[in-house]
């Protein structure tokens, strides 16, 4: 009996919650290492950089994606008070699949963030009929180090992220 | 559009006109936020009439509109609560409009990237071609391509990049979780931000689409690791 008011608890915030932040747009900005660690020798005297701030958000600052700006999310408007360490965040519904991450802080500063789990129902089958598509090709992905300018990917904005991210950092 | 964006200028010293790029981004949000409930879009979900639309509305309606014809309707602007919201085809108008206003005011040479999606013009500060990386869709530090761009863009499509928008019209439910990144590069940040939108809703066959698009290449990730790309993708890679 208790287990299932605790369980009932638990679902209860977790549609306050829902319903919080379904009237608010998350906003994270790229971790810092994202940045310095791939944009390679994009920073010159000639090249003028600037980022801003066409910002829905209301709730947080924007960071600058051309700067090692310290890494912002909802309620975490600094990284300087995270300690060092490795934190792993609650396992978050995605609606499609669960998403859990651990964010690795070094110096105060997110250094790494890991998917533990990410939506996985269906199968992961990687057959693609060669005969049907003559004109495509197949390789395994692998990551790599390359001196890059910019990167085109994912904004981490997917509410499931943010909230598996400020567990994480809540311990921090 | 609640996302970062940056602008690189190579050369000039003359930085006069990132003002209007960044205010340009900023009406833009400002007009089509399906977040801010003072926005134009906002309005117009709210039953305002189309003879009060401003003229940028109606282009955006139209181009969206014509998106999804030539996706066979995997390009839909319609959300299963009956509003609409242009964001998968306005992130990559903007940028194509903004890349417009540096060439106008005599720049060759630089990128504009706003969440992810890139626009590229000329060479950069060391006269090569731009690289670009394309984000592991599994390591968030991480890059699985490095691609060279001279005036091309490429927009990527994917479960985390505000995965809550892009979903199958067609079938009603969110795109297959197989897929996990769809990179597309094509002559222009518009063209490749929306068809990457609707190819992406189409799952592992949308890059059938990107390759029956002439001028058009594709590299998609599955979350098994595998990537499939078009036959001309690795002319583009580094």
């Amino acid at each position: 009996m208790k287990k299932a008011y605790i369980g009932l608890g638990v679902l209860g915030i977790y549609v306050l919650y829902s319903l919080g932040i379904r009237h608010q747009q998350p906003q994270l900005a790229k971790p810092s290492s994202l940045v310095s660690g791939n944009q390679g020798s994009s920073s010159n005297s000639n090249g003028a950089s600037l980022s801003s701030a066409a910002n829905t958000s209301a709730s947080t600052s924007n960071t600058s994606s051309s700067s090692n700006a310290a890494t912002s999310s909802p309620s975490a408007s600094t990284t300087s008070g995270y300690r060092d360490g490795t934190y792993t965040g609650n396992s978050e519904d995605a609606y499609y699949g669960n998403v859990q991450v651990a964010v690795t802080v070094s110096s105060g500063k997110i250094t790494n963030v890991k998917f533990l789990q990410y939506p996985n129902s269906h199968s992961t089958s990687v057959y693609i009929n060669q005969q049907a598509m003559p004109y495509l090709q197949q390789e395994t992905v692998q990551s790599q180090n390359a001196n890059v300018q910019i990167i085109s990917g994912a904004t981490f904005t997917s509410q499931a992220f943010i909230q598996s991210l400020q567990t994480a950092l809540n311990k921090a | 559009m609640g996302m970062p964006i940056t602008v690189e200028l190579v050369g000039k010293q003359d930085r006069s006109a990132l003002s209007p790029v960044f205010n340009y981004f900023k009406e833009v949000d400002e007009r089509f936020s399906p977040y801010k409930p003072t926005s134009e879009l906002a309005k117009v979900n709210d039953g305002l009439a189309k003879t009060l639309w401003s003229e940028p509305m109606h282009e955006v309606m139209k181009l969206c509109e014509q998106t999804k014809q030539l996706s066979g309707g995997f390009f839909d602007i319609k959300r299963a609560d009956g509003t609409l919201d242009p964001s998968g085809l306005v992130k990559g108008w903007a940028i194509d409009n903004a890349a417009k206003l540096l060439k106008s005011a005599g720049y060759s040479d630089f990128y504009i990237e706003a969440g992810g999606d890139i626009q590229t013009a000329g060479l950069n500060e060391h006269h090569e071609a731009w690289a670009v990386g394309i984000r592991s869709p599994f390591e968030l530090n991480q890059i699985v391509k490095t691609i060279k761009l001279n005036g091309q863009a490429i927009a990527t499509s994917g479960t985390y990049i505000r995965g809550e928008h892009i979903y199958d019209p067609v079938n009603n439910f969110a795109a297959p979780a197989q897929l996990v990144s769809l990179s597309v590069i094509g002559p222009n940040i518009f063209e490749a931000d929306r068809f990457a939108t609707a190819a992406y809703a189409m799952g592992e066959r949308g890059i059938n689409f990107i390759a029956s698009l002439p001028g058009f290449e594709a590299y998609q990730i599955n979350q098994a690791g595998q990537a499939t790309f078009t036959k001309g993708f690795n002319r583009y890679v580094a």
